[in-house]
């Protein structure tokens, strides 16, 4: 439980947040030239990192957009928020 | 040879004030090399370890622990086993583990408290109605004892339980596997790790490991913090940081680690003799040898491995229990904690061979690998045994995600994941 600093509304309880995952997966270009393998490494594979990682986020109760986040997921300490489509800041 | 426990070996170190009891369990520096190395000392780690020796004649194998043994998440669950689950794949493995249970004491020679006090699983809406009725069915199709009960059977077993039809989730019906109950959680660890270590397997702790040396891909040691370690093959069961363990040997698999939380109230009278899990609330309670109330609360959905849940989801199942318990209402809690779970897309384990020689996982046991712990040991230890799973894990393997052959647990599983 933590506060998240959604980047349209402002500071809100996480609780109003819905975690979305793993960020910055690109959905495939070509579905259909897809293997079984290519497949599963998008759909399921995950880094699922201990320490800094980029996730999605969305403001569920609320203005209802999805937005990006940086995260220690050791922690659970917030490094930065921004918009989709926005370049990730680098560490 | 180590000294069999017994009423008498009881009696005999009475004599001496209990201050000459042999140690349980070795404490060894970690040999130059071994014939296989289980990365995790919790209960599967242990078990594994265990029936490696014990079926498969590796007695040259070492447990290496971060912390001390059984202090991860074998210490942090709800103690429950059951086995009542609706696909075919998983009511083999998990009654399977069932059965192990049921003479694992004295298999062991020590007293893992196993006690087959059922467990109940309550329907709240017509659908669970259903779900739950095509379960039973589904269970004893596989040999599994289950019985469907009605509101007043219910209030039959379980007195205590507010069965008002006028409840925001009333109570409509429920499911009783009788043979289902739980065990002292603990004592499962130190009873593996005691007949593990007296059959010869290095019980290292406080022993983290590092990185996962490969050649091609072949496994050829892991790093530690207490040295290199040569082996050719490594099970890893490490739970919620088996991504973590993973990532070192370069391997991504499918699963987000996330806080469950648990708590228990101060010790009572014993109020309540058997296990009852509501699905829809999200509820769960027993009641410990010691006369604590066990609850399990629910996972937060982000990832996280700060092992400290969020507080609405304490208050979201503390609510749904005092409407179930209204007795409770006045309890005080004692403790509450979060251990965080490694959960898979289908909330179905994995126990498998990887893309890499020698490297073997068991992982993805999400809210619920407790039950398992025996079978879990036994079957992890065949697949790393003989390099091939058992048939009865060969449903639970990395390629499932792969070929879409999924054991979809998530929404048919007996409480929610």
């Amino acid at each position: 439980m933590f506060l998240i600093n959604c980047p349209y509304c402002g500071e809100r309880d996480q609780q109003e947040f819905k975690a979305g995952g793993e960020a910055h997966i690109e959905r495939p270009k070509q579905p259909t030239e897809l293997s079984d393998d290519e497949w599963a490494e998008y759909l399921f594979m995950r880094k699922n990192i201990k320490g800094v990682q980029f996730e999605r986020w969305n403001h569920a109760h609320g203005c209802r957009k999805w937005f990006n986040m940086v995260r220690d997921t050791s922690n659970d300490e917030i490094k930065a928020i921004y918009k989709i489509g926005e370049k990730p800041p680098t560490q | 040879m180590r000294n069999k426990y017994s009423i008498f070996s009881l009696f005999k170190n009475a004599l001496s004030y209990h201050e000459n009891w042999q140690r349980a369990w070795k404490d060894p520096a970690p040999k130059k090399e071994y014939d296989a190395v289980i990365v995790g000392g919790g209960g599967h780690g242990l078990a594994t370890a265990y029936y490696l020796a014990k079926k498969h004649n590796m007695q040259n194998i070492a447990v290496v622990e971060k912390g001390w043994i059984g202090g991860g998440n074998t210490g942090r669950n709800t103690t429950i086993i059951r086995s009542n689950y609706l696909w075919d794949a998983s009511a083999g493995l998990y009654d399977h583990a069932l059965k192990i249970w049921e003479g694992l004491s004295q298999e062991l020679n020590y007293n893992v408290m196993f006690s087959q006090r059922g467990v109940m699983n309550l329907a709240h809406n017509l659908q669970d109605v259903r779900d739950l009725k095509r379960r039973t069915h589904a269970n004893r199709l596989n040999g599994i004892d289950a019985v469907y009960l009605n509101t007043e059977e219910i209030k039959k077993f379980c007195p205590i339980i507010n069965t008002s039809q006028d409840i925001r989730y009333p109570v409509l019906g429920g499911t009783l596997q009788r043979r289902a109950g739980t065990a002292r959680h603990d004592a499962v660890a130190w009873g593996y790790a005691r007949g593990a270590d007296e059959m010869g397997v290095d019980i290292i702790q406080n022993c983290e490991v590092k990185g996962i040396k490969r050649n091609g891909d072949t496994v050829e040691g892991i790093e530690t913090t207490k040295g290199f370690i040569k082996t050719k093959k490594i099970g890893v069961v490490a739970a919620g940081h088996s991504s973590v363990v993973a990532n070192m040997a370069g391997l991504k698999l499918p699963l987000e680690s996330k806080p469950l939380q648990a708590l228990v109230s101060e010790p009572v009278k014993p109020i309540i003799d058997t296990v009852v899990m509501s699905n829809a609330v999200h509820a769960y309670v027993s009641q410990s040898d010691k006369g604590e109330l066990v609850i399990g609360a629910g996972t937060d959905d982000y990832i996280s491995y700060s092992q400290k849940g969020s507080h609405q989801i304490v208050e979201g199942t503390l609510n749904a229990i005092l409407e179930l318990y209204p007795i409770f209402s006045r309890m005080r809690m004692l403790r509450q904690w979060g251990g965080i779970v490694d959960i898979c897309p289908d909330a179905s384990p994995i126990l498998s061979k990887t893309s890499i020689k020698g490297l073997y996982f068991n992982c993805g046991w999400g809210t619920g690998g407790f039950k398992a712990t025996p079978g879990s040991g036994d079957l992890f230890a065949h697949t790393i045994a003989n390099d091939e799973p058992h048939k009865l894990n060969a449903a639970f393997n990395l390629n499932r995600f792969v070929s879409g052959d999924l054991v979809d647990e998530h929404g048919a599983a007996a409480v929610a994941h």
